[in-house]
């Protein structure tokens, strides 16, 4: 099978303070790549790493075998990335977030307000985010992952602050998109309760 | 252009949430206008002597005022952060930040011109000058204070540092628009100075969305 997202020899630093260094993985079609660590270990640098927004301190990122600098646009095309902030504006209504990022995505969502009802938000769409409470913001965040058509997420701690009904709603949804070829990459300090057809765990340590 | 579209309807929907944005520059340019009657005296003469440049600065500290926290929300909940990773769109949300931003701070400066004229003695002649500057050069206005807060979203106080960035971009502006107002209010020609209005609107026009696009990309790297 062909090998999506790999990285080789990968090392970032920050402050000074070599966060990782030599640090090699592949992925492909239906792999989760699932990054553990403790707080400051460098989770959040990698993924900003892997979604191009830095680059990194040495090493490569390949993206189909060739270096993501020479792919970005089409590798921008595939990607998914929800961050540390949820990216949701708390002045704005869930429905108007879902909106702007559909728009920028360029994939309309059928009916919004199903899709905002099965994730436990009915009633709520209308109300400007900053009401909502955390896990409900979090929740309109994710909503992106029910109408994308992009097959590369990489997502920071997606399971923030969500009651265990949605990490459950949210875990079944990743194997859907697995299942269709799909590459996640994710960091949670919570164990992955479902089980994963192909799971490549990544601890990275925290160095001095 | 459904997506320009919905980005458009976006800024305007955070406009309309957080009124005091543009609501603050539009009160400091009147107050700071009709301060100078106060101040100076109301001899008409003198006023109108001095109207294009009052004119000019107040409306340029103003349209300065709203640019600081133009993109600090969505740069600290992660929007630009996303948008940038996603490349799409990037682009028209600058334009359509720019178009807002315009929209919301040089066109009341427009609309609330015949009560400046009426505050600072000018005639119907001068008062239609000052409309065409204002019309040509607060679209660079904007553009300039987008580039600024786009440059300066990362850091935490950044009006001042905005303003020192910026300012020197505004001064051919406001020499040039103020001038052409002087020349009017001495029935002299004044073509040439709107003509350069027109180079600069242009000149930013072209130049300046992408520059933004790039300040956006370096901050967020």
């Amino acid at each position: 099978m062909s090998i999506i997202l790999a990285a080789e020899a990968l090392s970032c630093v920050r402050q000074d303070r070599v966060l990782f260094e030599n640090l090699n993985f592949q992925l492909s079609a239906g792999q989760v790549l699932y990054i553990q660590g403790k707080n400051g270990a460098g989770k959040s640098s990698l993924l900003r790493l892997l979604a191009g927004l830095t680059l990194p301190e040495d090493g490569q990122i390949l993206f189909h075998g060739k270096p993501l600098s020479t792919q970005s646009e089409l590798f921008a095309e595939q990607l998914l990335f929800i961050g540390h902030q949820s990216g949701i504006h708390p002045q704005l209504t869930a429905l108007q977030n879902l909106a702007f990022w559909s728009a920028l995505s360029e994939q309309p969502i059928a009916d919004p307000y199903q899709l905002l009802g099965s994730l436990g938000l009915a009633g709520l769409e209308d109300i400007p985010c900053f009401m909502l409470s955390a896990g409900q913001q979090r929740r309109v965040s994710l909503a992106r992952l029910w109408f994308t058509t992009k097959s590369l997420w990489i997502l920071d701690e997606p399971f923030t602050s969500l009651d265990q009904q949605l990490i459950a709603k949210l875990e079944t949804h990743f194997l859907q998109h697995l299942s269709k070829g799909g590459v996640i990459v994710l960091t949670s300090h919570q164990t992955l309760s479902a089980v994963y057809p192909a799971l490549q765990a990544l601890e990275l340590e925290y160095r001095w | 252009m459904v997506m320009w579209q919905t980005l458009m309807q976006r800024e305007l929907q955070l406009l309309g949430r957080q009124k005091a944005d543009w609501l603050n520059p539009l009160v400091f340019f009147l107050l700071v206008l009709s301060l100078f009657p106060l101040g100076i005296g109301p001899e008409p003469g003198m006023l109108k002597q001095i109207a294009p440049g009052l004119v000019w600065i107040a409306a340029l500290l103003s349209v300065l005022l709203s640019a600081e926290r133009l993109f600090k929300d969505d740069y600290r909940y992660g929007v630009i952060e996303q948008l940038v990773a996603g490349r799409q769109g990037l682009f028209s949300y600058v334009t359509a930040k720019i178009c807002c931003h315009w929209l919301s701070t040089g066109v009341p400066l427009v609309l609330v011109s015949p009560l400046i004229a009426v505050l600072l003695g000018l005639d119907w002649q001068s008062w239609q000058v000052l409309v065409v500057t204002l019309l040509l050069g607060t679209p660079v206005l904007s553009l300039l204070s987008v580039l600024g807060a786009a440059l300066t979203m990362a850091a935490d106080k950044g009006g001042i540092l905005q303003a020192l960035i910026i300012l020197p971009l505004y001064i051919p502006l406001l020499i040039f628009a103020s001038g052409a107002m002087e020349a009017a209010a001495t029935a002299l020609p004044y073509a040439g100075q709107l003509a350069v209005l027109v180079a600069f609107l242009l000149f930013a026009l072209a130049l300046v969305p992408l520059a933004v696009r790039q300040a956006l990309r370096m901050n967020v790297g």
